[in-house]
C-alpha cells in the first residue's frame, strides 16, 4: 500500500497546477463576455508560469512519487519545461488569430492546458499504464482543438482524421503494453528495467520482446508522424487552426519522443539489436519522404507538415545513436525543433488573414519589400529549419549527426546530410518568393499584435542564441540525458 | 472436458461470429447489435477468467453505455444516404493482406513466446472478500494517482464532447 | 483451466478483425466500432494475462483502459455529429478535401 507524503505531492506539483488552472478556466469562462474571452487566455498563460515556478520547486525534491510511478528526474523536468514554453508561445500568438477566427472561447485555453496536463505525465511517468492515460488526455484533447473551428469543413475533417488514426494507433500500443505485461508481470519501467537488467533479455526469447517493442513503436510512431504512418499529419496540419498546428507539430510530437526515449533507450535499453534497426529504417524512410513530398508542396501548411515528418527523422537518427550518444542530441534538437517551428506556424497562422485563405506559397511573394520584419523572422524560421550555420538549426543537427558518427552510423548520416541539402531547396523558396519577385504579397495586411511580437522576439532570440552559444544548452541537456532509467 | 473448456469454447465462437458480423453488415444499426453480442460474451470470458467485477463493468458501462451513445449518434445521422453508399474501400485486397500478415505476426510471436507465460503459478484460490474488493483496494491504493489522472481524462473527454456537439458556442 | 495459449489466440484474432475492419470499412461510425474490437481484444489479453501470472494488476488495466474508450467514443461520436453536420455524409471516401 502507497502512502502519499508532501513530497508525493510537490513531485507532480505543475500537473496540479496546470489542470486546477484549467478548471479555474472553465469556472470563469460563463461570467465573461465573448469579447473579453481573451482575458482568460491571459489567465491561462499565468497558470504555464506559476507551473514553471512549481517545476522549479519541484526540482528540488527530486525523485519517485506515489509508489514509483511518477518520477520527478531531471529528464522529465525538462520535458516538462519544454512542454510549458510550447504552451506559453502557442497561447501568445493564438489569442489574435482565435479572435479573428471567431473562436475565441475559453474552452480553448482549458483544452490546451488539459493536452499540456498530459504531456507532462506522459514525460514524467514511469508506469506505462499512466504513460498511456497521459497519452489519452493530451490525444483527446487535441483532437478537439483540431476541429475548434466547428463550421469550416477542412477542419471538420482534420479532427476526424487525426481523431480515427490516432484511436486506431492508441490499440496497438496498449497491445503492447498487455504484451509487456503478459510477460513480465509489470509495467513500471524501472522494475522492468531492473528485470531486464538482471536476466539480459526477455526470459521467453526474443521473439515475444519483439511482438511488444513493435507493438508500442507503431503506437508511438503514429504520434510522431514517422513513415509509414504519417499519412494523417498533412491533413491534420493543414485543416486544423493554425495555432493549434503549432502546438500538435510540437507539443504531443515532443511527449512521444520522450515516451520512447524512455521506453527504448530507457527500459528496454538491453532488449537488443533488433529495435535499431526498426529506428534505422524509419528514420531513413521519413527523411528521405519527408523531404522529397516537401518539395511537391504548393500550401506553406503542408509544406511544414511534411518538414515537420522530415525533422521526425532526424530525432530517430539520434535515437538509432543509441543511449550514450543520442539522448542529449535529442533532447537538444526538440527544442530546438519547438522554438523554430511554433515560431513558423504562428507566424503563417497570422500572416494567412481572415479564415486562412492565404496559404499558398505564391501569396508570399514580395512579403521582403512590404513587411520587412515580419519576413526577416520567417526567413529566420525557415533558415534554421534548414540547419544554416549560425541558426539554432545548424547545431540540432550537428550534434544529430556527430552522435551518429559516433555510434558508426555512417551510412544513417550520410542520408541524413543528403535530406537536409534536398530540404534547402524547398525552404529557401519561400525565402525566395519572399525577397526575390515583385509583387503584392497577399498575406500582409494586418500588423503583428504584440502578444504575438512577444512569442516571435522568444523564438527568434532563442533560435539564435542556440546558435551562437549552443555549449551551455548542450551542457544543460547532457545533465537532463542521465537519469533514464 | 470441463465445464469451463465448455463455456470458453462456446463463448469464444459467438465472440468471433458476431465480431465477423459487425464488420461486414451493411446497415450500421445491425453492426452495433452484433457488437453488443461480441461485447456480452467478451464480458462472458472474463467471467470465466475469475474478473467478476470486470464483467460487470462490461455491462454497465460498455454496453449499457457506450453502445447506447452509438445507438444515439446512428439515430442522429441519416443512415439510407450511408445504406446506398459502397460499403467496402476499393483497396479492401491490400487491407485484408494487411490484416492477415499482421494476424500472423502477432499469432506466430505469441506461439512462439507461449512457452514464457508458464513461468508464473497460478493462484487459483480467489482473495477474501471477493474479486470487486480486490480490485477496489488495488484501485485506491495502488493506482490512487492514475483514477485521478482518469478523472481529468473523463473531464476533457465532457469538455470536448460538449465543443463538437453542441449546436452554437456563446 | 483453459489454456492461456487459446485465449491470446481468441484476443489476436479479434484484434485483427478490428484492425481489418478499420482499413477496409468506409461507413465512419462501423471503423469506429472496429477501434471498439480491438481494445476488447486488448482487455481479453490484460485478463487472460491476469489470470495466469496471479496478480490482479491487469484486471486494474482492464478497467482503465474501458474508461479510456468511454472518454473516446463521447469525443469520437461529438466529432462525428459536428462532420455530419457540415457534410451531410458519412463516407471516408467524401474525405479528401486536401490532397497536394
Amino acid at each position: 500500500m502507497i502512502t502519499v507524503q508532501a513530497d508525493d505531492l510537490v513531485r507532480i506539483l505543475p500537473q496540479a497546477i496546470l489542470a486546477g488552472f484549467a478548471i479555474l478556466v472553465m469556472v470563469f469562462e460563463p461570467f465573461l463576455p465573448a469579447a473579453r474571452k481573451t482575458l482568460l487566455g491571459w489567465f491561462s498563460l499565468f497558470g504555464v508560469v506559476a507551473a514553471g515556478a512549481a517545476t522549479i520547486r519541484t526540482s528540488f525534491s527530486p525523485g519517485l512519487a506515489f509508489g514509483n510511478s511518477i518520477s520527478a528526474d531531471r529528464f522529465s523536468l525538462f520535458f516538462i519545461c519544454l512542454f510549458l514554453l510550447v504552451a506559453a508561445l502557442t497561447l501568445l500568438g493564438s489569442f489574435h488569430s482565435l479572435e479573428r477566427e471567431n473562436i475565441n472561447h475559453g474552452e480553448f485555453y482549458a483544452l490546451l492546458l488539459m493536452a499540456t496536463v498530459g504531456m507532462c505525465f506522459m514525460a514524467a511517468s514511469t508506469e506505462l499504464i499512466m504513460i498511456f492515460l497521459g497519452l489519452e488526455i493530451s490525444s483527446l484533447a487535441t483532437y478537439v482543438l483540431a476541429g475548434f473551428k466547428r463550421q469550416d469543413a477542412l477542419s471538420n475533417e482534420a479532427s476526424l482524421k487525426y481523431f480515427l488514426l490516432g484511436s486506431f494507433a492508441t490499440a496497438f500500443f496498449l497491445y503492447g503494453i498487455a504484451v509487456v505485461y503478459g510477460l513480465t508481470g509489470t509495467t513500471n519501467l524501472l522494475v522492468l528495467s531492473a528485470q531486464l537488467g538482471r536476466s539480459g533479455e526477455f526470459r521467453p526469447g526474443a521473439v515475444f520482446a519483439w511482438v511488444a517493442l513493435l507493438l508500442m513503436f507503431v503506437g508511438l510512431a503514429f504520434k510522431v508522424s514517422t513513415v509509414p504512418f504519417h499519412v494523417w499529419t498533412p491533413d491534420v496540419y493543414q485543416g486544423a487552426p493554425a495555432p493549434v498546428t503549432a502546438f500538435l507539430s510540437v507539443g504531443p510530437k515532443a511527449a512521444a519522443f520522450a515516451v520512447l526515449l524512455r521506453i527504448f533507450l530507457g527500459a528496454f535499453a538491453s532488449a537488443g539489436s533488433g529495435v535499431f534497426w526498426v529506428f534505422w529504417a524509419s528514420a531513413i524512410l521519413t527523411m528521405c519522404l519527408g523531404n522529397l513530398a516537401a518539395l511537391l508542396q504548393s500550401n506553406v501548411k503542408r509544406l511544414l507538415a511534411y518538414s515537420a515528418i522530415a525533422h521526425a527523422g532526424y530525432v530517430l537518427v539520434g535515437i538509432a545513436a543509441g543511449r550514450g550518444e543520442g539522448t542529449a542530441p535529442v533532447l537538444f534538437y526538440l527544442t530546438v525543433y519547438a522554438l523554430m517551428n511554433v515560431g513558423a506556424f504562428l507566424l503563417v497562422a497570422h500572416l494567412a488573414g481572415t479564415g486562412e485563405r492565404w496559404t499558398r506559397i505564391e501569396d508570399f511573394t514580395g512579403l521582403g519589400y512590404q513587411r520587412p520584419a515580419v519576413a526577416a523572422c520567417l526567413a529566420a524560421f525557415m533558415l534554421s529549419l534548414a540547419g544554416f550555420p549560425t541558426t539554432a538549426g545548424f547545431f540540432a543537427k550537428f550534434y544529430i549527426f556527430r552522435a551518429a558518427v559516433h555510434s558508426g552510423l555512417i551510412g544513417l548520416t550520410i542520408v541524413a546530410v543528403l535530406t537536409s541539402v534536398v530540404s534547402v531547396y524547398y525552404y529557401f523558396r519561400l525565402i525566395v518568393v519572399m525577397y526575390m519577385r515583385e509583387g503584392k504579397a497577399e498575406a500582409a495586411s494586418a500588423s503583428l499584435p504584440w502578444a504575438l511580437r512577444v512569442a516571435l522576439a522568444i523564438s527568434v532570440v532563442g533560435i539564435f542564441y542556440l546558435g551562437l552559444y549552443p555549449t551551455d544548452f548542450l551542457l544543460l541537456t547532457n545533465l537532463a540525458a542521465v537519469p533514464l532509467p | 472436458m470441463m465445464l469451463p473448456q465448455i463455456a470458453f469454447f462456446f463463448l469464444s465462437a459467438v465472440t468471433l461470429i458476431s465480431a465477423v458480423m459487425v464488420i461486414t453488415r451493411r446497415n450500421a444499426v445491425h453492426s452495433i447489435i452484433w457488437l453488443i453480442v461480441t461485447l456480452f460474451s467478451v464480458g462472458g470470458i472474463f467471467l470465466t477468467l475469475h474478473a467478476e467485477f470486470l464483467f460487470a463493468v462490461q455491462v454497465i458501462l460498455y454496453v449499457g453505455g457506450i453502445m447506447v451513445l452509438f445507438l444515439f449518434v446512428v439515430m442522429l445521422v441519416n443512415l439510407d444516404v450511408a445504406l446506398k453508399q459502397a460499403q467496402f474501400n476499393r483497396q479492401w485486397q491490400v487491407a485484408l493482406v494487411t490484416a492477415l500478415v499482421l494476424m500472423a505476426e502477432l499469432g506466430y510471436g505469441i506461439y512462439r513466446g507461449h512457452q514464457g507465460f508458464t513461468l508464473a503459478q497460478v493462484t487459483a484460490t480467489p482473495m477474501s472478500g471477493g474479486n470487486t474488493q480486490a480490485v477496489g483496494l488495488a484501485l485506491y491504493q495502488d493506482y490512487m494517482l492514475a483514477v485521478e489522472i482518469a478523472s481529468v481524462l473523463l473531464l476533457v473527454a465532457m469538455v470536448g464532447a460538449v465543443i463538437m456537439a453542441k449546436r452554437k458556442i456563446e | 483451466m483453459v489454456p492461456l495459449a487459446h485465449i491470446l489466440a481468441l484476443s489476436v484474432i479479434l484484434f485483427g478483425l478490428g484492425a481489418a475492419g478499420f482499413v477496409f470499412r468506409r461507413n465512419i461510425i462501423t471503423i469506429f466500432m472496429c477501434i471498439e474490437l480491438m481494445l476488447n481484444a486488448v482487455n481479453l489479453a490484460f485478463i487472460g494475462f491476469s489470470r495466469y501470472l496471479g496478480n490482479l494488476d491487469g484486471q486494474i488495466f482492464a478497467f482503465f483502459v474501458i474508461v479510456v474508450a468511454a472518454a473516446e467514443a463521447a469525443v469520437g461520436l461529438a466529432i462525428i455529429i459536428a462532420v455530419y453536420r457540415n457534410r451531410g455524409s458519412l463516407s471516408i471516401d467524401d474525405f479528401d478535401s486536401m490532397k497536394l
